[in-house]
């Protein structure tokens, strides 16, 4: 069950980046929504299935990309395990935390794609400073906005159910 | 093993996956024939999500704008939008028309290519990942396309199609940084390279010394690159940058709006440099 939710979520945003994403900025969003889930996974769920969820997540991303298959797939593989690790052995259940741990893997997984393209001398991607740090912010932004979605809707459907409940009697 | 603690079955699990990860990357990158199998199948079953996804959201777009608000200010606009767009595309066949009688092609009793067959294509999707600029079209292998055909839009070139599955292509876009095109300034007919830079801006590169080019100039395609017609706009040039005689930098902003890209057309005449390499190749 949770293996097939961690399928879904990592479909469901790799159909938003690629589609939903065209009509409400036109394509050039930076913001990386399977990176986002698989942090989110690894923060949650712990390094094995973020891990996982980092390599199924990146090697679709690669193959629906023009670059080289796995590149990517390492890259959010490490993140995920990292984020994972950081998960077990540190209390991220603020959100300022939270933001920072999405802003650190933004920046290593960027380090690392950056890195191999530049080491197996196939693409060159300059200082791309500003890019990074763009899109590290998105991705904390969406990510700690997701986990207080998940985290604050339950309680509310509750609340609002309960206030119904008080009204009828 | 199955004593092992879960931190130390995490730790193999990890290397094992980074090794297969290695093993994945170091295949392809030994191997330079072609596209990769696993890139070729996941695109084309991808693509027919996107397309069910794109098909149901344009339909409730559709819906909203066409019939719920400004239906017959909507239909009208399309109608005009539609001529416009015709009107620019043989405007741009037009220019490169003149293009090739002013120059020595004539010469060369290349045959008349004034009407480039081309099929028109909606976008279904953007880019999985945004250090890649690619787009998705729904017109794939059974409308007779095939890689590195050109794609263009009333305002100018777009990129070429670079994998084409059944009922779909992936479009790398003339601003990825893999992308490149052969280009000339219209005005000083200086040849050039233009490369996609990633971002909204691209840069002409192995610009002769003594060539002449100004902010402002029209950058368009030579044609020499095999992928692209001769003539098409790529864009106008942004800045130029120099030490001494020698340019450095030179910019051109792109004639297309990438953002706001709709529909498209592949260009399924083949060029005269590529009908050249086939003919050589054949021989």
């Amino acid at each position: 069950m949770k293996t097939a939710g961690v399928i879904v979520a990592i479909a469901a945003a790799l159909v938003l980046q690629t589609t939903l994403a065209r009509f409400v900025i036109h394509g050039t969003v930076a913001v990386d929504l399977v990176l986002v889930v698989v942090v989110y996974v690894a923060l949650t769920s712990g390094p094995v299935t973020g891990l996982l969820a980092g390599t199924l997540g990146g090697l679709m991303q690669d193959a629906l990309s023009s670059g080289v298959i796995g590149i990517g797939g390492l890259a959010k593989t490490v993140v995920g395990f990292l984020a994972g690790v950081i998960g077990t052995q540190f209390i991220v259940a603020q959100s300022l935390p939270r933001f920072v741990v999405f802003v650190a893997a933004t920046i290593v997984h960027a380090l690392i794609v950056i890195g191999l393209y530049g080491l197996l001398d196939l693409r060159q991607f300059g200082t791309p400073y500003a890019a990074v740090f763009g899109q590290s912010i998105g991705n904390a932004v969406v990510g700690v906005v997701a986990f207080q979605l998940v985290e604050l809707l339950p309680g509310a459907v509750e609340r609002r159910r309960a206030a119904r409940h008080r009204v009828r009697r | 093993m199955a004593l092992l603690d879960i931190r130390q079955r995490s730790g193999y699990l990890f290397l094992a996956v980074m090794l297969g990860h290695v093993l994945l990357i170091s295949a392809q990158v030994n191997s330079r024939a072609g596209v990769p199998v696993l890139e070729a199948v996941t695109f084309g079953t991808f693509a027919e999500v996107q397309r069910a996804t794109s098909s149901v959201i344009s339909g409730a777009q559709r819906v909203w704008s066409g019939y719920v608000g400004l239906r017959h200010v909507k239909a009208d606009n399309d109608q005009l939008r539609s001529q416009l767009a015709a009107a620019e595309v043989e405007l741009q066949e037009q220019r490169a028309l003149a293009d090739r009688t002013r120059g020595l092609e004539r010469l060369l009793e290349l045959r008349d290519r004034s009407h480039l067959a081309t099929t028109a294509a909606e976008i279904i999707a953007a880019g999985a990942t945004p250090d890649f600029r690619t787009l998705t079209i729904d017109k794939g292998t059974r409308d007779g396309l095939r890689p590195d055909m050109a794609v263009i839009a009333p305002a100018g070139v777009v990129g070429r199609v670079v994998v084409p599955s059944a009922r779909a292509a992936k479009v790398q876009l003339l601003i990825d940084r893999n992308a490149a095109a052969g280009a000339l300034v219209e005005r000083s007919r200086a040849q050039g390279v233009v490369m996609g830079q990633g971002d909204t801006e691209l840069e002409l590169q192995y610009v002769s010394e003594v060539a002449d080019v100004v902010v402002g100039d029209v950058v368009v395609t030579s044609g020499i690159d095999g992928i692209f017609p001769k003539g098409f706009i790529i864009g106008r040039v942004d800045g130029v940058e120099k030490n001494g005689p020698q340019y450095t930098r030179i910019t051109v902003k792109p004639a297309v709006d990438f953002g706001s890209l709709e529909d498209v057309l592949v260009v399924l005449t083949p060029t005269a440099a590529r009908e050249a390499a086939t003919a050589g190749g054949t021989e």
